[in-house]
């Protein structure tokens, strides 16, 4: 079996469409972010508390958030899964020091709801100043993986216009997820930083098997056109992008429906990763070193 | 022997290896409950050899202190201080008697302490955060305590919190510190059959308070933990063997507490909790049941569709998926790396990615059949020029991984770990073993065709 049999698509024609697409989802993305003022950073960058609780007998959010009124935690946010009775609660305050808040919020959820008690699942708190610390790390590692990345690909291919346009998508997938995590009104964490820095290794891996293709379809077909050596690598990686997605698109969409909700959020953002990973290394990547060398050639 | 016979060869000894490091753990799996908690008890050293789960999926706590160096006692250094303080908190943690506790410094004056497995998260918390600066100081006796409510503190006293609702009028300058303590032991006494914490002051303390109590018999002498008032006895008589006896409505376990961090001493500065990440034990287990859940549902259908799409030599590529699990964990228990939940999404990831150097040869196995090439040929071709390949792209996923280790806080650098090992396993089993496992498929056989 095989998907594509002999696909001699001209993707390259199509370009400017993908280029526009890509440009607009980024629109959006921005959009997105500036109307809700930057991402929404978790508690493990902003700082703060958050209690997960399994309580004994049903409860509501109304429930809890009627208990919590009076102890000067407005502005907690209250999820509830009712499937376990399972209770999420966050408190974002840069200033919030100490171990004090998770001790009033408990101390008020028994006092006011007295015939149902809890366990405490999860109970988390970071100090402004770790995450301030948390905020420098991850850029850190996102910048110098890039760097890392950019040379290594200019390195390997013995011309920065691969390395650029490679990192350029890379940068385009992240930014993409980066928006739809802000369109969705998901936080940003610790561990969806991870995801995206996954995503970043995923993204210019399936890139740079395209890139491989074209660099050696070039030794061969010293005749062709660049245009037409582009649109066959391309196509004759086309098989192996679509199948390695999709059985990396199902083992994180069965963590995303199976692993429950602490790694929700990262394999959320994988699950878009991949299929905006997959899309550029073609109509992005690809193309996008087509451009480049044609119009450095035209100099 | 040939070229062929020495990869044959070790390839064997690596997947021996592998199993050999994750004997341990299988075993530990093996075990029932009672077995598995005498062994944690004697700390046997087999401990050592079963692979890490990290606090996130077997539950524990895991809190960062900052040493309030504003606090310091004059002249001594802040690392001074923080080593100190390590020692002290180390100290109370092996007395409070966790197994493979963590205690390591990060930065300047950070000290991260890591308690797996804890039951009573905000006992331990009390009890590794609490400075423990026991004073003894000497409570007003002539009257003045309406006065200084008012705010009129007579000079060298000072307005201190009692345990009950009450305030005591002390003066500002210790008799006598825990400094000079040798030991503190929970006793049942009292009047009322109360537990108590007995201490014993060293010689020097001994004859100090053997003088304090002789001059100032008849006066409330005020036992005082960091700042607030236990008790406030009346001394009754001299005290000269240096024993004394701190009531204040404690219970068993706070009694048991308090002697602890009294015999390990204070704390040369106060220190501030400033991250706590406490995961209960049954939101553990219940991430690694979920965890391994998406890991199996995601394996059998990467495994059915790679069956589906390659045929026969899916089979290849599904024997080499259970290869590189087997080696990425044999790997992890080898490095005593730590399995966390996002690194067991690693291991899930990597099955989804690894299967990608198989597709790399496969695809480039059909293109050298189509263009003409005998079975035999097509399959080395294959393998020859996917090879570039395979090590290019593994390799730039390998530098995002290593800044993510880099930047990596616990549960994050158990992400990467996985990552990097399954890629790195993944490069092994593609290049090495699945070829072959083909060469030795096709032994001596004449194929005209392939089922890929």
């Amino acid at each position: 079996m095989q998907f594509f049999g002999e696909s001699n698509i001209d993707f390259l024609k199509k370009r400017w469409i993908f280029f526009g697409i890509s440009i607009f989802f980024v629109l959006i993305g921005l959009f997105s972010l500036i109307v809700r003022g930057g991402p929404d950073l978790g508690i493990d960058f902003k700082g703060g508390t958050m209690l997960e609780l399994t309580f004994i007998n049903p409860v509501s959010v109304a429930e809890i958030r009627e208990t919590l009124i009076g102890s000067d935690l407005h502005g907690s946010e209250i999820q509830n899964f009712t499937k376990d009775n399972r209770v999420i609660i966050r408190v974002k305050k840069s200033n919030n020091t100490g171990i004090e808040m998770s001790r009033n919020i408990q101390k008020a959820l028994s006092a006011g709801l007295k015939d149902n008690s809890f366990v405490i699942e999860r109970d988390e708190m970071v100090g402004p100043s770790v995450g301030k610390y948390l905020i420098k790390r991850a850029k850190g590692a996102v910048f110098w993986s890039f760097i890392g990345i950019i040379i290594y690909v200019a390195l390997r291919f013995k011309s920065g216009v691969y390395g650029m346009a490679g990192v350029i998508a890379l940068i385009h997938d992240v930014f993409i997820v980066f928006g739809v995590l802000s369109f969705f009104n998901k936080e940003i964490t610790l561990t969806v930083i991870a995801a995206l820095l996954a995503l970043a290794g995923y993204s210019i891996n399936d890139t740079i098997v395209v890139y491989d293709r074209i660099r050696e379809t070039t030794r061969l077909r010293r005749k062709d056109t660049f245009y037409d050596i582009v649109n066959k690598g391309i196509n004759s990686t086309l098989n192996r992008t679509i199948i390695t997605s999709l059985t990396t698109f199902l083992v994180v969409g069965s963590l995303f429906v199976f692993g429950g909700g602490v790694i929700h959020d990262f394999s959320f953002t994988l699950l878009f990763g991949i299929i905006i990973g997959t899309y550029s290394s073609i109509a992005i990547a690809a193309p996008l070193v087509y451009e480049w060398e044609t119009r450095k050639g035209k100099k | 022997m040939t070229q062929r016979q020495i990869k044959c060869i070790f390839i064997g000894i690596v997947i021996f290896l592998a199993c050999w490091f994750l004997y341990p753990t299988y075993s530990w799996y093996k075990m029932s409950a009672e077995e598995k908690e005498i062994m944690e008890k004697e700390g046997n050293p087999f401990l050592g050899k079963v692979l890490n789960l990290g606090l996130d999926l077997r539950g524990g706590m895991h809190l960062i202190l900052e040493v309030d160096t504003a606090k310091m006692p004059e002249g001594m250094k802040v690392k001074e201080a923080v080593d100190r303080a390590i020692e002290i908190v180390r100290n109370r943690v092996d007395q409070f008697g966790i197994a493979e506790p963590l205690i390591v410094k990060q930065g300047d004056k950070w000290i991260v302490v890591q308690l797996p497995g804890i039951k009573d998260a905000r006992r331990a918390m009390d009890l590794i955060g609490k400075t423990a600066l026991l004073e003894f100081k000497l409570v007003d006796d002539l009257g003045r305590m309406t006065e200084a409510k008012e705010g009129n503190i007579p000079e060298g006293y000072e307005l201190l919190p009692g345990k009950e609702e009450r305030e005591y009028l002390v003066k500002k300058e210790a008799e006598l510190t825990g400094a000079s303590l040798i030991d503190a032991k929970v006793e049942i006494g009292g009047k009322y059959g109360f537990p108590c914490v007995s201490i014993k002051f060293n010689k020097e303390g001994a004859k100090k308070f053997a003088l304090v109590t002789e001059d100032n018999i008849e006066r409330n002498l005020a036992i005082v933990l960091d700042g607030v008032v236990q008790s406030a006895p009346v001394i009754k008589s001299r005290i000269p063997d240096g024993n004394a006896i701190i009531e204040g409505n404690f219970n068993a376990d706070t009694a048991r507490d308090l002697a602890i961090i009294l015999r390990a001493g204070a704390l040369p500065a106060p220190v501030n909790v400033i991250e706590n990440r406490t995961v209960g034990p049954s939101l553990g287990r219940d991430s690694i049941k979920k965890g391994t859940m998406a890991m199996g549902i995601g394996a059998v259908l990467v495994i059915l569709f790679m069956l589906f799409y390659y045929r026969l030599s899916g089979s290849v590529a599904v024997f080499a998926l259970f290869l590189n699990l087997i080696l990425v964990l044999g790997a992890m228990a080898y490095l005593h790396a730590t399995l966390t939940l996002p690194g067991l999404a690693g291991i899930i990831l990597t099955i989804g990615m690894s299967v990608d150097a198989n597709v790399l040869v496969f695809e480039r196995i059909r293109e050298e059949l189509k263009s003409g090439k005998t079975v035999r040929v097509a399959i080395d071709a294959g393998y020859q020029k996917a090879f570039k390949t395979i090590l290019d792209s593994n390799i730039t996923t390998l530098i995002a991984a290593a800044f993510l280790f880099q930047f990596g806080t616990g549960p994050v650098k158990g992400f990467a770990v996985t990552l990097s090992l399954g890629i790195l396993v993944s490069m092994f089993t593609a290049i090495m073993v699945t070829h072959e496992v083909f060469n030795w498929a096709l032994r001596g056989k004449r194929v005209e065709k392939l089922s890929i």
